[in-house]
């Protein structure tokens, strides 16, 4: 392999992995604050990738269009969204079993993707990047590598460093750490808990339906990236920890890499490793890299 | 066995004498249908014992199930009809699977437990998928289906009396298990594992064989499905159905055995209603939309499963005493 094609899958798998850290960071959050396992995760992916694809029209002849107009507008459905689920769904969940959630989660994953197949139809469709982020930038003398892939690099770590600001540095961030280690505790100090998750919930549905727009160029939209996403994501979560949010960030690079350069060295075995080293990460630290906290 | 039948045994009897029935009046696609049923409910039960004996929630199930099946079509000869020996092999197959992944995952607990046993599964599901051994994607055929003794596999009727006495079989020997020591040591598992340990239990040993019971039983499962559709693909060991067994358990109501039963005949049952084009037309297409909202509706109004709804019938209609006194009767007995 030589320099820059190793430099061109590095991008790729860094680029991946942040994506999945996007994904699953709404993941590990509800699941570490909440006490939810939200199966539906997945579904708000892939709501997020086909907003992309559906809103576009409609903000182009309303608001004269635009890509980031069309993520704006997704943004503040996918927020309403998250609120009303989190409303007339998942606050009925918390006091259940969380198999009683996992059966309620799995039954909104059928919705939303049988609503996605009534609404949008069954087709795969490729989402145009925005003409300035469209080109290719010269890497060595040969290679090329798209610039809507940096651009989408770019837009996760801003998003990263904003999440780890929001947690260390504002009132609201120390309510949710403090959240996800004593609930009790943090009810009975006077903050309302029923709004902070709602926030967090619907944060979380946001950030979600956010990586899906954004990915959605790159990945093009077709029925059930969902479920695989989702179960990525899991695998993301339990690697790095339950609730831990530094956790997922180091999960989700570690499974952009093996997984892109598996696909590159060893493509028979591409799909299997993951789990191989899901598996062998768990037999060592049976709670994850980093135990949440 | 108590001295007055509970409602609980007279049902599940009367539920083995209506399937035993059924071949009178159900016609081809009914047998078939029942049949792929009833070999979901003995797929179900095995997770049960999990879910619901031990308090493990193992979400890679499908794994045994598919590896019960692979064994039954990759040992099959080629040429005359296989004999028990086909049945005992995808069996063992399956639980020295289960015995493999039993003993490292057992290591976890919790939400990494059924993480690595998914794990477990998407390997098998991928040497399945991306190498010759397995046919790959395209799955591989059972030419030839087995002979037991007098009875042929070949013959749907013969086929579904094979499933409804292994479904019986699998259903009391579970019940029998559950009321014995073994069964009373995993129930003690399930409740406080600490406990059990400081009262002198070496959990792990029966954990594993319970696990290990467990994938065989799953594998039973899997030799029937692949003896009555001929026919094996990777999706019968894809997450999918691990997640499908998983809510057809939940949805019956964990901690019952008839619990399995019912969640799979519900589970099965709902969707080919909302499948049927004579009842939705053309909007049968679009049936996980009823499927998933059915299953909303249970998790809002039936938080104990399809097994608590005659407890939740009784306490609307005469109050809260007597629930005390039918949940105490359920307890008692864990069919």
């Amino acid at each position: 392999m030589d320099f820059s094609i190793f430099l061109i899958q590095c991008l790729n798998a860094l680029q991946y992995g942040l994506l999945l850290f996007l994904v699953a960071s709404g993941l590990t959050l509800i699941f570490g604050i909440m006490g939810v396992i939200n199966l539906a995760h997945g579904s708000f992916y892939m709501i997020g990738a086909y907003m992309a694809f559906g809103l576009a029209p409609i903000v182009q002849s309303s608001f004269g269009g635009g890509f980031f107009a069309t993520l704006l507008v997704g943004l503040f459905l996918a927020i309403v969204l998250g609120y009303f689920l989190e409303w007339a769904f998942y606050s009925y969940l918390y006091e259940r079993e969380h198999l009683q959630q996992v059966l309620m989660t799995y039954g909104l994953i059928l919705v939303f993707e049988e609503l996605r197949s009534l609404i949008i139809g069954d087709d795969v469709h490729g989402v145009s990047a925005p003409d300035f982020l469209s080109g290719s930038i010269a890497l060595g003398d040969t290679m090329t590598y798209p610039v809507y892939r940096l651009f989408m690099s770019a837009v996760c770590i801003l998003l990263a460093i904003g999440m780890y600001l929001v947690f260390t540095r504002t009132r609201l961030g120390m309510m949710i750490r403090a959240g996800s280690s004593n609930r009790e505790m943090v009810q009975s100090l006077g903050v309302d808990i029923q709004f902070l998750y709602r926030v967090v919930f619907a944060a979380g549905v946001a950030i979600a339906a956010f990586a899906g727009m954004v990915a959605a160029p790159v990945s093009s939209v077709y029925p059930n990236m969902g479920s695989q996403v989702l179960i990525i994501c899991f695998v993301v979560v339990v690697i790095g920890g339950i609730g831990s949010i530094r956790g997922a960030l180091l999960a989700a690079l570690l499974i952009g890499f093996v997984d892109t350069f598996g696909k590159v060295l060893l493509p028979q075995a591409s799909g299997v490793l993951v789990y191989v080293l899901m598996a062998l990460i768990l037999l060592w630290k049976p709670q994850g890299l980093f135990k949440a906290g | 066995m108590p001295s007055k039948p509970s409602a609980a045994f007279v049902f599940v009897l009367a539920f083995f004498a209506t399937l035993a029935l059924y071949p009178l009046v159900g016609g081809k696609f009914g047998v078939d249908l029942v049949t792929k049923i009833m070999i979901y409910a003995i797929f179900a039960l095995s997770l049960e014992l999990l879910v619901g004996g031990t308090g493990l929630v193992c979400f890679g199930q499908a794994a045994f199930f598919g590896i019960g099946a692979y064994a039954t079509v990759l040992l099959s000869p080629s040429s005359d009809p296989a004999g028990l020996a086909l049945w005992v092999f995808a069996i063992l197959a399956a639980s020295i699977y289960a015995f493999v992944v039993g003993a490292l995952s057992l290591r976890t607990s919790g939400v990494y437990f059924i993480m690595v046993t998914l794990a477990f599964a998407q390997m098998a599901y991928y040497v399945v998928h991306d190498t010759p051994l397995g046919g790959g994607t395209d799955g591989i055929y059972l030419y030839i289906k087995p002979v037991f003794g007098p009875f042929d596999l070949d013959q749907p009727n013969t086929l579904y009396f094979v499933t409804l006495l292994s479904l019986i079989a699998v259903f009391v020997f579970l019940a029998r298990l559950s009321v014995s020591r073994f069964g009373r040591t995993l129930a003690g598992i399930r409740v406080n594992e600490q406990r059990m340990r400081a009262t002198g239990f070496s959990t792990y040993p029966y954990k594993l064989a319970a696990f290990t019971i467990s994938g065989g039983l799953a594998g039973l499962a899997g030799f029937l499905f692949a003896v009555k559709d001929g026919f094996v693909n990777p999706e019968m060991l894809s997450w999918h159905l691990s997640g499908a067994v998983l809510i057809m358990i939940i949805l019956g109501g964990i901690g019952h055995l008839r619990g399995a039963l019912i969640g799979a005949f519900a589970f099965a049952l709902l969707q080919e209603l909302f499948k049927s084009e004579a009842i939705f037309g053309a909007f049968a297409k679009h049936w996980h939309l009823g499927l998933g909202l059915s299953i909303i509706a249970s998790v809002a109004l039936l938080p104990r499963g399809l097994v608590g709804v005659p407890a939740q019938l009784q306490e609307r209609l005469w109050g809260r005493s007597s629930r005390r006194a039918q949940s105490l009767g359920d307890t008692d007995v864990s069919h």
